[in-house]
This record gives C-alpha cells, sequence and structure tokens, in this order.
C-alpha cells in the first residue's frame, strides 16, 4: 500500500512538472524541470517491481543509468549549448503561457479519457492518463515554441512520457533494448546540441519559426 | 561462424576504424573493402541461409534477405559513386542556390565515410532483427546516423534540412515506441518482443491494444518511410544532402522503415485484424499518390521533384500491401524496382548538379549534349521511374493494377490511373526540358572535369538491373519474392 502512494506521489510530480514546463517563460527553468522529472521517472521502475528485488542486478542498473543519464547528462549538454550558441534566454511561444497551462489541464483529461477505453491490468490507475499528458506536453512544447532548444526539451518530455508508459507495461523487457533506447535518445539530444549549436553560429538566432528557406510554395 | 551478426559488424567495425585513418586514399579503400564484403556475406544468404543468430534476436527471412540484399547492392554502387564524389572537387563547391555560390567547409571526409559506414550498420540490424525494441533502437540509430551525412555542405539550407530530419524523425519514431510499448500491452503481462513469439501468440493478443499498437507504428515508421502526410521532412532532406546520400536515403531507407510497417502487418494478419491493417494502408497509399502528385506538378528543384516521387512510390507500396492477394507480390517486386530506379536517378541528379551547379530545372538544358551519359540515363530514368516498359516498375505497377480489378476495386484503379497519368505527364515535361535543346554557351562547368568512371558506373549498372529485372525474374528473385509475399498474407 505505501508503494502504492509512493507512486501515485511520483505521477502527481510528473503532472506538476508538466504544467511548469508549460507555465515557464525561461529556458533553464524548463531544462532543470525536464531533468527532474526524468529523475523522478528512473524511480518507477523501483516502485513497480513486485516485492522489490533490489538485489538483482536488472532491477537496479536500469533506473541508474536512467537517472544519471536524465538527470545529469542531459542538462548538462543542453546547457552546454546554451552557454556556447548564446542563445536568447525567453522560450518564445507561439501559444501564450495561460492557453499553454489550459492545454496541460485538457491533456490530463484527453489522457483519462483514453485511459478509460484502454484498461491497462495492473499497476496505478493513474499511470497511463499520466503518461499520456506527459506525451501531449512534449508535443505541444514541440509545435508551440519557437526556440531550438525548447523543442528539444518539449522532444525529452515525449520521452519521458513514453517511458512512464514503457516502465509500467515492461516490467520483464530485456536491458539490452532498455539501454539501447537510452543510448538512443542520449544521441539523439547529443546531436541536436550540435545542430543547435550550428544554427545559432550560421544564422545567429536559434528561432526555427525563421528556418524557412525550403518549401514548396509561399502563403 | 553465423554469419548474421558479421552482416552488421563489418560496418560497425570498419566505420569505427575509418575514423582513425588519417590518409584519404586509406579510408576511400576500406569504405570499399566493407561495402564489397557486406555485399559478398549477403549474396551468401541466397546460396545458404544463415541459421538465427543471439538466442533469435537475429535471423533472416524470405523479407529479411529481399530488403537486404537492394540495401546491400545499393550500398556498394553508392560507395564507389561517393568515392568518385569526394575525389572531384564537387565536394567543395556548393551548387548556386540563388544566392549561394561560395566554397564550403564541408564535414570532414572521415566523419563522412564512418557515418556511411554506421548507417549501413544500423539499416542491417534494422533489417535483420526479430525484436520489435531491438528494430525500434536500430531504426533511430538509422536517424542518428544519417543526419551528419545531410548536413554535409553545412550551409544554412542542410543545417536547415539537417534540423528538420532530426526533430521529425525523432518525434515519429518516439511514436513508434509508444507503439511497441501498447505491443506488449497487447500481450499482457511477461511478454515476449520478438517476432516469432508474437506470431505463434496472436490469437491472445488484446484487439483494442493491438489496434493503436499497429496505428502508432504505421504514423511511426511511416513518418520515416515518408507516406503522406508525415513527409514533411523527406523533400528538404533529399534535396539538401549530397546525392549519393540522397539515393541512399530515398533507395534504402525507405525500404528499411517500410520493413517496419510489413513487420506489424504481418501481426495484424495473425491475429484476424487484417482488414484493418489494410485499409489504413489503401488510405495512406491514396493520399501519398495525390500528394506527391500536387507537388511534382511544376516543381523547380530537380532533386525536390526526385524525392516526391519517393512519397508517390511509398504510396505505391503501401496501396500493393494493402489491396493484398497478388499486389502484395507486386509490393515487393516494386520495392527492389523503386530502388534501383531511384538510386540512378539522384546518382545522375548529382552528376547533372556538378556540370550545371544548380538545382534549378528552369537552369538545366541539353543535358543529352554537355553530358551524354548522365543525360541519356536521366531519359531512360524518367521512364523507368513513371513505371513504362520494359523496366521492372512496369511490371510491379501492372501487377497491382491487375490485382485490383480483379478485387474489383474500381474507385481505387481509377484514382491510381489518373494520378499515375498525371505524375507521368509532368515529370516527362520536366525531364525532357532538361534533357533536350541547347546547352547553355558557357556552361559553369568549363572548368570542371568530365563525367568520371566512378560516377557514371554505379547509375549505369542499376539502371541496367531494373532493365534486365523488367524483361527477366531470375527463378531465386521469384522464389524469394514469392515466400516473402506468403509472410505478409498474399498469393
Amino acid at each position: 500500500m505505501m508503494l502504492h502512494s509512493l507512486t501515485s506521489l511520483l505521477l502527481v510530480f510528473l503532472v506538476l512538472a508538466n504544467l511548469r514546463l508549460l507555465g515557464a517563460s525561461r529556458l533553464n527553468v524548463c531544462i532543470r524541470t525536464v531533468a527532474a522529472q526524468g529523475v523522478a521517472l528512473s524511480l518507477l521502475p523501483l516502485l513497480n517491481a513486485s516485492g522489490l528485488s533490489l538485489t538483482s542486478f536488472h532491477a537496479l542498473a536500469l533506473p541508474t543509468a536512467t537517472a544519471l543519464v536524465k538527470g545529469a547528462l542531459f542538462p548538462w549538454l543542453l546547457f552546454r549549448a546554451l552557454r556556447e550558441a548564446h542563445v536568447q534566454r525567453e522560450v518564445e511561444p507561439y501559444v501564450g503561457f495561460t492557453p499553454s497551462l489550459l492545454f496541460g489541464v485538457g491533456s490530463l483529461a484527453v489522457g483519462g479519457h483514453l485511459a478509460a477505453r484502454l484498461p491497462l491490468p495492473g499497476g496505478s490507475p493513474l499511470l497511463v492518463p499520466v503518461a499520456l499528458a506527459t506525451m501531449l506536453t512534449g508535443l505541444f512544447l514541440i509545435i508551440a515554441r519557437r526556440q531550438a532548444l525548447m523543442q528539444v526539451v518539449g522532444y525529452l518530455a515525449l520521452e519521458n512520457g513514453i517511458f512512464a508508459f514503457g516502465a509500467s507495461v515492461m516490467k520483464e523487457a530485456p536491458l539490452l533494448v532498455e539501454m539501447g533506447i537510452l543510448l538512443d535518445v542520449f544521441v539523439a539530444v547529443f546531436i541536436m546540441g550540435i545542430t543547435v549549436f550550428h544554427i545559432s553560429r550560421e544564422f545567429e538566432h536559434t528561432d526555427t519559426e525563421r528556418l524557412s528557406a525550403l518549401k514548396d510554395w509561399s502563403p | 561462424m553465423n554469419g548474421l551478426p558479421l552482416l552488421v559488424a563489418v560496418p560497425a567495425l570498419a566505420g569505427l576504424a575509418t575514423l582513425a585513418l588519417r590518409t584519404p586514399r586509406l579510408r576511400r579503400g576500406l569504405l570499399l573493402g566493407a561495402a564489397v564484403t557486406h555485399a559478398v556475406l549477403t549474396l551468401g544468404g541466397w546460396r545458404y541461409r544463415p541459421a538465427p543468430a543471439w538466442h533469435g534476436w537475429l535471423a533472416m527471412d524470405a523479407l529479411s534477405l529481399l530488403f537486404l540484399s537492394l540495401t546491400s547492392l545499393l550500398f556498394l554502387a553508392a560507395a564507389f559513386y561517393a568515392v568518385g564524389y569526394l575525389r572531384s572537387p564537387q565536394a567543395r563547391v556548393a551548387e548556386t542556390d540563388e544566392d549561394e555560390n561560395f566554397l564550403f567547409n564541408p564535414v570532414p571526409e572521415a566523419v563522412f565515410c564512418s557515418c556511411l559506414l554506421f548507417f549501413l550498420g544500423a539499416m542491417t540490424l534494422v533489417i535483420l532483427s526479430r525484436h520489435f525494441g531491438l528494430f525500434w533502437v536500430a531504426m533511430e540509430a538509422t536517424t542518428l546516423a544519417s543526419a551528419p551525412l545531410i548536413f554535409f555542405h553545412r550551409t544554412p539550407r542542410s543545417l536547415e534540412a539537417t534540423w528538420k530530419y532530426l526533430l521529425i524523425c525523432s518525434v515519429g519514431i518516439a511514436l513508434a515506441l509508444l507503439g511497441t510499448f501498447f505491443l506488449a500491452a497487447a500481450a499482457g503481462a511477461g511478454a515476449d518482443l520478438k517476432l516469432d513469439a508474437l506470431l505463434r501468440g496472436a490469437a491472445q493478443l488484446d484487439p483494442r491494444w493491438l489496434k493503436a499498437a499497429a496505428l502508432l507504428l504505421f504514423v511511426g515508421y511511416g513518418t520515416k518511410m515518408g507516406l503522406a502526410p508525415l513527409h514533411a521532412w523527406l523533400p528538404d532532406a533529399h534535396s539538401e544532402a549530397p546525392s549519393v546520400v540522397s539515393a541512399l536515403l530515398s533507395g534504402a531507407l525507405l525500404n528499411t522503415a517500410w520493413l517496419g510497417i510489413l513487420r506489424i502487418h504481418q501481426i495484424c494478419c495473425a491475429a484476424g485484424l487484417e482488414a484493418f491493417s489494410r485499409d489504413l494502408l489503401v488510405l495512406f497509399g491514396l493520399l501519398s499518390l495525390g500528394v506527391a502528385a500536387v507537388f511534382i506538378i511544376g516543381q523547380a528543384d530537380y532533386k525536390r521533384l526526385l524525392a516526391y516521387s519517393s512519397v508517390e512510390h511509398m504510396g505505391i507500396l503501401a496501396l500493393g500491401l494493402g489491396l493484398g492477394g497478388a499486389a502484395v507480390y507486386g509490393s515487393l517486386l516494386h520495392a527492389a524496382g523503386h530502388s534501383l530506379v531511384k538510386a540512378t536517378l539522384f546518382m545522375t541528379a548529382g552528376n547533372l548538379l556538378a556540370a550545371y551547379r544548380t538545382k534549378a530545372v528552369a537552369d538545366v538544358r541539353g543535358a543529352l549534349t554537355l553530358v551524354p551519359v548522365s543525360g541519356a540515363l536521366w531519359l531512360a530514368g524518367l521512364f523507368a521511374i513513371t513505371g513504362a516498359p520494359p523496366f521492372v516498375t512496369f511490371l510491379s505497377e501492372f501487377i497491382i493494377l491487375q490485382a485490383a480489378v480483379q478485387s474489383s476495386r474500381w474507385g481505387v484503379v481509377v484514382v491510381i490511373l489518373l494520378l499515375l497519368a498525371v505524375i507521368f505527364v509532368s515529370m516527362a515535361a520536366i525531364f525532357l526540358r532538361m534533357t533536350l535543346g541547347h546547352a547553355p554557351k558557357q556552361p559553369a562547368s568549363a572548368t570542371a572535369p568530365g563525367e568520371s568512371r566512378w560516377v557514371v558506373l554505379p547509375p549505369l549498372a542499376l539502371a541496367a538491373l531494373a532493365l534486365v529485372l523488367g524483361v527477366w525474374l531470375p527463378a531465386p528473385l521469384t522464389a524469394v519474392l514469392r515466400e516473402a509475399a506468403a509472410l505478409l498474407g498474399g498469393g
């Protein structure tokens, strides 16, 4: 029972992190928030493991690696890109902060609705709605923010949501696959960071709205 | 010694070694060597199919053999072409693109060569993997290995293309990861995500979760494959990448993503959701054909034209699978035909780009007189890509249409024929203008060397193969195609 309420607490934390991502106006706040969300996530498999088989290597290796990558490596890479690229500190929204927050609340409702139609046997009943809401938040950030780095943050939130879902269904997932996924996401963020750096050097900004030379018609 | 891990290891290790090598000559030699070794190993699969390796994580069935052979063949041709490209001064000069005409500082050649090899390794892993998790990991690796290749020219436009490619494909593939987890949810507790285990237990899969999983995997891998309306990255990446990379993206990578959709279709068929999956495929297919037709009409950039033509052909592949029956065989044959022809065209486009220094259709005239071999190839490619006889693409499109007629899907038949006609007319208008007529008096290539053998022979060989397969399909190939079609519920 104790573990169950801990899981719920973590899930509530994930939702709060979503709302903060949607409402924050400064990039460094968003980077820290998404990192904290990632660390909170890495605890989920620990709480899900029935009977807390903490002694096994597998049960510990993945949460540790996840926490390290999401909590330490990603913020380091993103802050480095932020520093070297002399990126503007504001997130430059297309969609204002109040509508963004409303979207965050709406995404929870959508998550709940979908979860009701796709019942998942076992696990916390809150998990699927929260995971879906986190994914929707990530997608929304990618679309609604102009800053290239903020889009990377959105991508990470999307990954966090998917990871939350995966942690609940893939209890006996092979370590190889989990590590592979983590490695891929790490390299993706690494390459995105380098690309952001080149964008800022080439264009003297990282506003993706102005990356518009390639198109087939002009409105 | 099992050959399957070797197929992945050879390009991966060669890629690492390339990074360490200092002399260009050695590096290029290693690129060619790895490509040849990979091709020889793949060819071995036709004689004797290797046993599964890594506890069944890697295996080669008829589908893998078909797609692996295409990838390997295309990479071999591309490796030769790449060496020619790196030797020419073309690799150092950006094309005239409105305002861009300057010497630029490309990505170091070692990075380029090793990314090419990593790209091959990742694609091989995708094709051979039997586990949906591993499949996803390898698929994302293909995106990451190819992003620096698109960025090769380091111009603002290629930067923009790389950013879009990275972001759109990563998000798309993230949805495929969610689909993979949904598949695990469908299988219930203790799910084994190996293809064989899922196929065996298909009857027990929860249909609601499986439907959601199939939808997400279609969207995820469909993004990578360039099915409309998820194709946004494709024209940009294909037009800004060096032509040899475009050839690999279009001819090999898109097929690899298509394999992901084929695999989930296999499971849908086994679980009794064949109708759902087929309807979805027909819808995606018709949309892709329609979108491609709209953007091909009056297209001003010939590399973007080829990119939209890829969207069209991916639509035809989806349609063939969606129609079912004999069309599945046609769809698989079409995948082969499209790879050969599209790689030919992109390599030829690279030669035209080297000669004219522009991607604008309006500025290219008289290719037949200025660069005779490439001009002829461009003209032959026009007929091959629009499915004119005697090329293999004619045969495959004919089989697909015939199957549609036999199952009396008249609406689909009419729409396909109409769109194919529109695409043929618009492409013919553009291609003929480019090849015929008088070359500009003082071509920009006055200082550039003529067509070197390195950049002419690879597309010539691929085009010849597309021609030969159109007239004569060897028995082993038809056997493999039939076996693969049977896996997908087709005749």
